[in-house]
């Protein structure tokens, strides 16, 4: 049966690329193959993860988020500004109290999400396709980082002072399993609920695969992507907070390009670019993936510019190999 | 009389596109525990006025009285709300879904795990299950729908519209592709659902179906109601007077072309994919119209798309005059002499932004070219207005956008577009499909012209009358075997229907 294992093989494709990557590696350098490579690996993908799961809400619909890695940088600078220890000498607000911790995290998802909410709101009210909606956010957005960024006394300093408690979120870990790894696999369980049992989630399946069909089932089609929008404005603020939190500060800088290995992660993972199709575990494995390529061929000593192209051709190759899938029934 | 006579009356009910008055004043009134058929020729504007029903689209004017109550239906929801459901003439699944999800797709059966709501997926399976039992249809509720085949696809349809029980029923084309049997099938759950007091409304284009399950017939005609009779009290020649407008004479023109010599041959062609066409072997012959019948389903479209190169072929071979041929592209099939009008006119024949001028020449663009490169204009306009005037196009200038014309003046563009590239093998996949009376009867005309001067057509058509009044032979489709070839003298509906429901599944 050569056409079954052909298509088994084409299926799982991605999952032996990342398999053999990890084997090229490990032959390269046995010591690859450790626990500590390993939680890397995984803290590493950590936030890129939560970006990711974000993105693929978009990508869903048929359309893409580019406002993802914007937000993201937003999140990081907003979280920092309000989290500086107080006797470091140049506070971004000098008078600020010491605030409970959850109180910026939920000013910070907050913003995320109404951001998110106006994305979402110009694609289902006025129509507007996902990419030009967001592609014009991402410049508000990075204008109103930049705004806020610059204020003074800030001036455009990269924020920096963090309180510990804040910190210990982005690197700290209990029973030697960081905080990061517990947060992004937390999201992820709560994200494959939401697309898998939920009615939402099974509704923007059906969004994405007909549109159509979901309008004349009674699915209010508009609700849902204002809803969906938000949800990701939301995940992109969390991974903005935590992007601060592991790497000590914050400028507007932040993220930037996010949205294109989100959005990598996600087509790799096997996420038609058309809408309706793909999985929570793609998405893990897409991220997988870059992650591996950057931090294990890093670790082999390979010049670090072949990383980009192992990484373009991986992106066109995997969404080629896809796209037969689906062809191939025709 | 009593007021509750009618569960529902559409009364005066208007709706105009940019540039068609697409339904003028109708009105339709629905006794519970009827079928109601609603017949018209292609365009005529019965699927608008459900769609006008169903909450899609929004009328310009008039009102909806449901059970003696004025209502407003802003959108499918409160449709399916106020107890009306519908097949969709167009098969509307969420294909990369399974089938438990396409049915229950805006009303997912919930269940509370604590604070949660989630799907209750065991229900789901269960119901969906039940449903399909209590029509006797077996289908897998997790199989996923494009694993499924057109038949079954429209089961699942008909399964999702009964599951809201609804106490109307809008039923669009619901047989198109269904077997013999299938149909049959459908009918008694139609006669069940009468029974108890379900209304059906039920649009088809086929005169037979009409006359053995509905009770009443409304019959619309370019947007208008024509009016509505008791079933009984009609014939086959009337209703079809009554849809065209005219007597039953001259809905076709005469042939008097004797088809003589091969110039077409296909021999067991077979496509890669496993429900595709399979063993395909038929001719052609110089002046002949061969027409090809078949179901929504049976794989004629694929296999005349293979024929002009746009779908790949495992096996077979191809002769042209008598000389085997490899065609692999469009561009292969045009140098041997091919030309190709899609069945989607809108998405792969007309580009709509484009005018006439441009919609015309497109084909044959690399005939123009003048000096530097450059095209002639001069020779692109005279040809084309050639065509134009041969083919009696109605508009204004060439260049008018071809968006803006008629569905006949469009389809007639696309014939001068192929025309202009001189065929000797024209194949037209439902030339007629969404175009007037009117303009169907000069397609006719032009057709047999093209034969008079010795040019090919192969025809596919789901319109039993139009292969029957226009074909020389049919050879019909199931499944994608060949099931057999009708001679025009010996081809009947019944025919052609046996043939089309040989193989099933």
């Amino acid at each position: 049966m050569p056409n079954k294992i052909k298509d088994y093989l084409s299926q799982y494709a991605i999952y032996f690329v990342l398999l053999l990557l990890i084997i090229v590696i490990a032959i390269k350098n046995p010591t690859f193959m450790s626990f500590r490579v390993f939680r890397d690996i995984l803290s590493q993908s950590s936030t890129r993860i939560i970006v990711a799961l974000g993105a693929s809400f978009a990508i869903l619909i048929g359309g893409a988020d580019l406002s993802a890695g914007r937000m993201v940088g937003f999140a990081a600078v907003l979280s920092a500004s309000l989290l500086q220890t107080a006797n470091y000498p140049n506070r971004f607000f000098p008078g600020l109290p010491q605030l409970p911790i959850f109180v910026p995290l939920l000013i910070t998802l907050a913003v995320g999400f109404i951001f998110g909410l106006l994305n979402g709101f110009a694609i289902s009210k006025f129509s507007v396709p996902p990419f030009i909606a967001t592609l014009g956010s991402m410049v508000v957005i990075y204008g109103a980082d930049n705004i806020y960024f610059s204020q003074p006394p800030n001036n455009s300093q990269p924020i920096a002072g963090l309180r510990s408690d804040f910190t210990n979120i982005g690197t700290g870990s209990i029973f030697g399993i960081p905080y990061l790894i517990i947060i992004a696999a937390v999201m992820t369980i709560i994200m494959w609920i939401i697309l898998n049992k939920t009615s939402f989630g099974k509704d923007l399946y059906a969004i994405g695969g007909n549109r159509e069909a979901a309008i004349v089932s009674g699915v209010n089609v508009r609700r849902r992507i204002l809803l969906m929008f938000a949800i990701a404005g939301a995940l992109y603020a969390l991974a903005g907070f935590l992007e601060a939190a592991r790497t000590g500060g914050a400028t507007s800088e932040y993220g930037n390009m996010y949205e294109m290995d989100a959005i990598a992660a996600c087509v790799v993972g096997g996420w038609s670019v058309s809408g309706g199709v793909g999985t929570i575990p793609g998405i893990i494995v897409g991220v997988f993936i870059f992650t591996v390529i950057n931090y294990g061929l890093t670790f082999i000593g390979m010049n670090p510019y072949w990383q980009l192209i192992i990484k373009g051709l991986i992106i066109v190759s995997a969404v080629a190999v896809d796209i037969r899938k689906y062809l191939a029934k025709k | 009389m009593n007021a509750n006579e009618f569960i529902l009356e559409m009364n005066n009910i208007s709706k105009e596109f940019p540039g068609v008055k697409a339904l003028d004043n109708v009105t339709l009134k629905i006794r519970a525990g009827t079928v109601h058929a609603i017949m018209g020729e292609n365009g005529a504007g019965k699927s608008t006025l459900m769609k006008c029903l169903f909450g899609i689209y929004k009328p310009d004017a008039g009102e909806i009285i449901l059970n003696g109550n004025k209502i407003n239906i802003r959108d499918s929801k409160e449709a399916l709300d106020y107890g009306i459901s519908m097949i969709h003439q167009e098969l509307h699944p969420v294909r990369f879904r399974n089938v438990m999800e396409n049915i229950w797709l805006g009303r997912f059966p919930m269940k509370n795990y604590g604070v949660l709501k989630l799907v209750d997926e065991k229900k789901m399976y269960e119901d969906t299950e039940k449903l399909l039992k209590s029509i006797d249809v077996d289908i897998k509720p997790t199989e996923i729908v494009r694993n499924l085949s057109a038949s079954r696809i429209q089961y699942i349809e008909i399964a999702k519209a009964l599951s809201y029980n609804a106490k109307i029923i809008i039923m669009d084309e619901p047989t198109s592709s269904l077997t013999e049997n299938e149909v049959d099938h459908l009918f008694n759950l139609i006669r069940n659902l009468k029974k108890n007091g379900v209304a059906i409304i039920y649009i088809s284009h086929k005169i037979d179906e009409i006359f053995q399950i509905s009770d009443e017939v409304s019959i619309m005609r370019d947007g208008k109601m024509v009016g509505t009779w008791n079933a009984s009290d009609l014939t086959e020649d009337m209703v079809i007077s009554k849809m065209v407008g005219r007597e039953l004479t001259n809905r076709f023109p005469a042939r008097d072309v004797v088809p003589d010599g091969v110039i077409l041959k296909v021999e067991n062609l077979s496509s890669p994919f496993p429900k595709s066409f399979k063993n395909v072997s038929f001719e052609l012959r110089k002046g002949e119209i061969l027409g090809i019948g078949g179901l929504v389903g049976s794989q004629r479209t694929e296999l005349v798309e293979a024929l002009f190169g746009l779908r790949s072929i495992e096996s077979g071979k191809i002769f042209i005059h008598g000389k085997e041929v490899v065609i692999k592209s469009p561009i292969d099939a045009k140098k041997y002499g091919m030309a190709l009008l899609t069945e989607e006119r809108r998405s792969t024949g007309i580009f709509p932004e484009l005018n006439i001028l441009e919609n015309s020449t497109i084909a044959n663009i690399k005939k123009y070219k003048g000096s530097f490169m450059l095209l002639n204009d001069k020779r692109r306009k005279d040809d084309t207005k050639k065509m134009v005037d041969a083919l009696k196009v109605k508009t204004p200038s060439l260049r008018t956008l071809i968006k803006n014309l008629s569905g006949g003046n469009q389809q007639k563009v696309l014939m001068a577009r192929w025309l202009l590239t001189v065929p000797e093998i024209l194949i037209l996949d439902e030339p007629t499909r969404g175009i007037d009376v009117g303009a169907k009867y000069e397609i006719y005309t032009i057709m047999n012209e093209l034969t008079k001067e010795g040019k090919s057509i192969i025809m596919i058509s789901s319109e039993m009358p139009e292969l029957l009044g226009m074909a020389d032979r049919i050879m019909v489709m199931c499944e994608g075997h060949l099931s057999g070839i009708l001679d025009k003298k010996d081809a009947t509906e019944e025919k052609i229907m046996r043939l089309a429901s040989k193989y099933t599944d």
